[in-house]
């Protein structure tokens, strides 16, 4: 018998489990898995299309041109200096990156039982791989909201980035927090009760009204104050808001809110990371 | 010669699966559960529950799919899991390939576990041949650099090289599993988890893919894991075998003498099926069906080699029995339609009162593999007076082929044993 018999393991597998049981080697070996990954999910999404990846430009554009239309044209909602185009699209891209994350994080378990149920590798390679792909579509959209920046800039509108600028990528990767905290939560209430899908469908909706997105904060707090505390305690609409005013200075911005936003993100995203990883080991009994 | 060492060390492993609903089923359940969890105490419903026998109904809600289950594998052994439908097997397997978790007890390694549970995992339709190699080995655990290197002969393997920058979603669909295997076998772990996944293919693939699995467990000296319901296979790659039934092991030990346990039957099999009250109806009462090979016993494993007997006990309370009569649609593992046969028109139709009916299957005419009846009382000839689909399921098993021989699964549908001479001139 060697000495080392009873020790040396290289892993265990066993009922017990630790609340946040994280495993950064593990998922660092698999990094090739999450290129992979990201790789597919930018490759096949827009496969025999016509228009092919041009469909990640064309449903912001159109969104942002509705809004536009709607809300400041015919419901007259005041977007100061900025025109009203650019102010809902800022909106819109950073929201659609949120719900992106949210919705294909919610579907981790869901839509991965088949390859979850036939071979093992950290489940969180695939919320990750989602939440690094909708990144890359969200940086294009930017690139076609400096593209209209840029246009509007010369036509002579008093737009100007703000001195927070270097925030913004702070609140990118907060917006991603959220998604896949929220998404991780989600996920394993839908491997459970499908229910949780459907509402999830129609609470996206209700969320993005709350959040800011097609009107700036101070309008909220003006018009239906007894309301506004629904937008101000939501930390999707101060992330919106923050990001409209490091882009375009136009609306508010304080640390203590940006102070506020990170804690709530960070308790978000390790709630989900705790459940997200008490469900990742028997959810296949379950689905 | 190294002392040998052990690799992987299975103990006390055991998985509760609750019946009907699950979790919070019942929220009273959960919250005691959850009640004596805080407390640190041990599960209170661990305690209850049935072993895991699909033909009893169950007493208790909660039912054990594998009960303390204990072994040990050493470096370089070739451990054959064999047991029947509903022992255990595939549960052992998504235990060890941590797909889920067991209940109690732990699994402890010294090696990187990689399983095979099925070829072509995630493949995508829409992504190439090789951009699928690159998908599949990384889901499987390789890194993308140990792809790079075996690249040209997992595309050499598969024989796929043509159509290796074509979508998928073109390939035949024997191409793909010849590329998912491909992949596969090319897999360097130390431990290698195998489910049946060797009758995969056309017949010039399967011998590949066979050779090459003799390779991988005899040749590079890995270890493996390995679950068939072919004896012929377990006995020519297997160097010690365990026997599972009703979820936990009956029989440990080397590959010849479990193999022998298993074909004997060493408890009861699920051939039989016995009818309650719900197959009362107004013509007739069904009682029995079973299945076995004429000569042995109903507990009996089912072999290929001889002949096999389908017998119905029904009682016919009809005064016209002779306008009944039985008919069996026979589909295998996929869900394909077989044939059918029946008793119209035969020597033995149904009369008034008992009934017990036999139908031969003469011997080498079924293939090794898990089959199907679905049972039909006919009326008049044209009306379909009683329907059940799946109403009994058996297993057939290939216990006779000679070491050296092809150990794949033949292909097709059925095997049947036809005369051969030599024509005179």
């Amino acid at each position: 018998m060697k000495f080392h018999q009873d020790d040396n393991w290289l892993y265990t597998i066993s009922a017990k489990r630790k609340l946040i049981d994280f495993n950064f080697k593990e998922i660092w070996q698999y990094r090739d898995l999450l290129v992979l990954f990201v790789k597919r999910d930018v490759i096949t999404v827009y496969k025999q299309t016509i228009l092919g990846p041009l469909w990640y430009l064309i449903q912001p554009l159109f969104t942002a041109l509705t809004f536009t239309l709607i809300f400041n044209k015919v419901a007259n909602i005041e977007t100061g200096t900025v025109p009203p185009f650019l102010f809902n699209l800022a909106g819109i891209s950073i929201w659609n990156y949120f719900k992106s994350c949210l919705t294909s994080t919610s579907n981790t378990f869901s839509g991965n039982a088949g390859i979850f149920s036939k071979v093992y590798f950290p489940r969180i390679i695939s919320p990750l791989s989602s939440v690094i792909s909708n990144l890359l579509r969200f940086l294009i959209q930017l690139l076609v909201f400096i593209a209209f920046y840029i246009y509007y800039y010369l036509n002579g509108a008093a737009i100007s980035i703000n001195e927070y600028i270097f925030i913004f990528p702070l609140l990118i990767i907060l917006m991603a927090l959220q998604g896949l905290g929220l998404g991780m939560i989600i996920s394993s209430m839908v491997t459970k009760y499908r229910d949780v899908k459907f509402l999830l469908n129609f609470g996206v909706q209700l969320l993005m009204y709350v959040s800011a997105v097609m009107y700036p904060l101070a309008l909220m707090r003006e018009k239906l104050p007894q309301f506004a505390w629904l937008v101000d305690y939501n930390p999707l609409a101060y992330i919106i808001e923050a990001t409209r005013y490091v882009l375009l200075n136009e609306g508010s911005f304080s640390l203590r809110g940006l102070a506020y936003t990170s804690l709530i993100t960070v308790v978000i995203f390790f709630i989900g990371l705790i459940i997200f990883n008490k469900t990742e080991k028997t959810f296949i009994d379950t689905v | 010669m190294k002392e040998k060492e052990i690799i992987l060390k299975v103990e006390d492993v055991s998985k509760q699966y609750r019946l009907g609903l699950i979790g919070t089923g019942t929220l009273g359940d959960d919250l005691k559960r959850f009640w004596y969890k805080i407390r640190g105490k041990e599960d209170p419903f661990l305690k209850i529950g049935d072993s895991s026998d699909r033909n009893k109904s169950a007493t208790s809600d909660y039912v054990w799919a594998l009960r303390n289950i204990d072994f040990d594998v050493q470096k370089g052994e070739v451990l054959g899991i064999i047991g029947k439908n509903g022992a255990g097997k595939s549960t052992l397997l998504k235990i060890l390939s941590r797909i889920t978790l067991p209940t109690q007890g732990q699994i402890k390694t010294r090696g990187r576990i990689a399983s095979l549970l099925e070829v072509g995992t995630g493949f995508h339709p829409e992504l190439t041949g090789l951009e699928n190699i690159y998908l599949n080995g990384a889901i499987l655990g390789m890194t993308k650099a140990e792809i790079q290197k075996k690249e040209d002969d997992i595309v050499e393997f598969s024989g796929c090289k043509m159509y290796i920058d074509t979508p998928v979603k073109r390939y035949s669909s024997g191409m793909r599993v010849r590329l998912a295997f491909a992949v596969a076998a090319f897999l360097e772990p130390d431990i290698l988890v195998i489910d049946e996944v060797l009758a995969v293919g056309d017949a010039e693939f399967q011998k590949k893919a066979i050779g090459k699995m003799q390779d991988i467990s005899k040749g590079e000296g890995r270890t493996v894991l390995f679950v068939s319901h072919n004896m012929a296979s377990v006995k020519t790659l297997c160097t010690k075998a365990i026997v599972l039934e009703h979820g936990s092991i009956v029989f440990s030990g080397g590959t010849d003498e479990a193999v022998s346990y298993y074909l004997k039957g060493g408890g009861e099999v699920e051939n039989t099926k016995d009818f309650d009250e719900d197959y009362d109806k107004a013509e007739f009462k069904l009682q029995n069906i079973s299945v076995y090979n004429s000569g042995n016993k109903v507990k009996d494993v089912i072999k290929e080699s001889q002949d096999i007997e389908v017998k119905t006990e029904i009682f016919v309370k009809s005064n016209t029995p002779e306008n009944l009569h039985i008919t069996y649609h026979m589909t295998n593992e996929l869900g394909d339609a077989m044939f059918s046969f029946s008793n119209h028109k035969s020597g033995a139709p149904l009369k008034k009162g008992e009934n017990t009916l036999l139908c031969n299957i003469p011997a080498k005419f079924l293939q090794s593999g898990q089959y199907f009846l679905s049972l039909i009382v006919v009326r008049d000839r044209k009306h379909a007076a009683f329907v059940e689909r799946d109403i009994i399921s058996f297993t057939v098993v290939d216990s006779s082929r000679e070491i050296g021989e092809y150990m794949g699964r033949e292909p097709g549908y059925i095997r049947p044993n036809f005369n051969w001479s030599i024509a005179d001139d």
